[in-house]
């Protein structure tokens, strides 16, 4: 199955999600994370969905959830990238994504972090 | 088919006919008109359409004799579309002729003469609803124009003015247009404006509400400015929460805010700039 990567910068790490997401895939990244998470002690979580063009409710609370996981781990996350329409419908399926911090790109997302 | 001895007779009563035909017209324009064009207008329409008539045109307002009537003919319709004349108003321009003809010439024949005129009259009308339609259907692109301006304030600062009411498709195309300058332009600040907005209801707090928290998925801070104290009464009075939104009575203390979230130094970008 393919697997989303998970990549370490410094005191954070990097997820860019590039494809549409399956259910599947989204477990195994939740399940990623939480490990590499603990296992790095990173302090922060960069989730780049610029490559995301469609949403559903399941991959919306999948992201509350990571940052959920994220924070009981002491790391913060941070969604970049995301595009107006995936925005949109978050809103119209009632996902405000409330305590999750977002930036418009990776570049700022990083600032935010450090 | 031929017109006997009328083309003839109207050259001959030219000047007269163009007198009475301008006689009828001005009736209906009431005045809104010089009657100097109307009269220049007729005569050269009344020329043309002898001239083609002389040349063996028949009844057919699109052969080839008729080029100069039809011309003159679009012309003057489009005029009173676009002046805002009614479609009698326009008609009665043509269909005038007649009138002025059987006033002028009596007993003669003119059967075949007036075929022609109501062809001409109803050639009128078509252009006449052509044109007001081209009039229609620019007034609608240049009302979606005025619909969405997002104009750049600040490096990092946009701003969206609201003039007129908001509905749902309305509030569906600014959200969009918004969200995109957003991510066009790499702004984290964006101030909606809405002191052209006539009344703020329910629905259109609901659209500002989610244009807001879209935004601030994106990840950019929007700031509401131009709330009259009337409407500031309606929000309260509705009990519409804006929250944690920050909200601003003029466009300039929105700016304010946003250059202070954006840790600009004013007066230092000027100094930089006129260097």
């Amino acid at each position: 199955m393919e697997r989303i990567p998970v990549l370490k910068i410094g005191d954070t790490l990097l997820v860019s999600i590039q494809t549409d997401l399956h259910d599947q895939m989204v477990l195994a990244l939740q399940e990623d994370l939480a490990d590499r998470i603990a296992a790095t002690g990173a302090r922060g979580v960069l989730i780049d969905i610029s490559g995301l063009e469609i949403v559903d409710s399941f991959a919306g609370r999948m992201l509350a959830a990571i940052a959920g996981i994220s924070k009981i781990l002491d790391a913060e996350t941070v969604v970049v990238g995301m595009r107006p329409a995936v925005a949109i419908t978050l809103v119209e399926l009632g996902l405000s994504l409330n305590g999750i911090k977002t930036a418009l790109d990776v570049e700022r997302g990083l600032r935010l972090l450090s | 088919m031929t017109f006997g001895n009328v083309v003839e007779r109207c050259r001959q009563n030219e000047s007269e006919l163009v007198r009475e035909w301008r006689e009828v017209v001005a009736r209906s324009l009431a005045g809104r008109l010089p009657a100097a064009l109307v009269e220049k207008e007729l005569r050269d329409i009344l020329d043309a359409l002898l001239g083609a008539l002389e040349a063996g045109g028949g009844t057919d307002p699109q052969a080839e004799p008729y080029a100069e009537v039809r011309a003159l003919l679009v012309e003057l319709s489009r005029d009173r579309a676009q002046q805002g004349f009614s479609p009698r108003e326009t008609a009665v321009s043509v269909f005038g002729l007649k009138e002025a003809v059987s006033k002028v010439l009596g007993d003669t024949d003119v059967t075949g003469f007036f075929r022609v005129i109501d062809e001409f009259g109803l050639y009128t009308f078509e252009t006449y609803t052509k044109a007001r339609e081209e009039v229609i259907t620019n007034q609608a692109e240049q009302l979606l124009e005025l619909a969405t301006p997002v104009v750049k304030l600040w490096d990092g600062v946009v701003a969206l003015p609201l003039v007129g009411t908001l509905d749902s498709a309305r509030a569906q195309v600014v959200m969009e247009k918004l969200l995109q300058t957003l991510v066009d332009t790499g702004s984290e600040h964006a101030i909606i404006d809405i002191t052209g907005v006539p009344a703020v209801d329910t629905q259109v707090a609901q659209h500002l509400l989610r244009t807001v928290v879209a935004a601030r998925l994106m990840g950019a801070e929007c700031i509401i400015s131009g709330i009259r104290p009337q409407i500031a009464q309606t929000i309260v009075a509705l009990g519409i929460e804006f929250g944690d939104i920050a909200t601003k009575a003029s466009l300039a203390d929105a700016l304010m805010l946003a250059l202070s979230r954006l840790d600009v130094d004013v007066n230092a970008e000027i100094a930089k700039r006129s260097r």
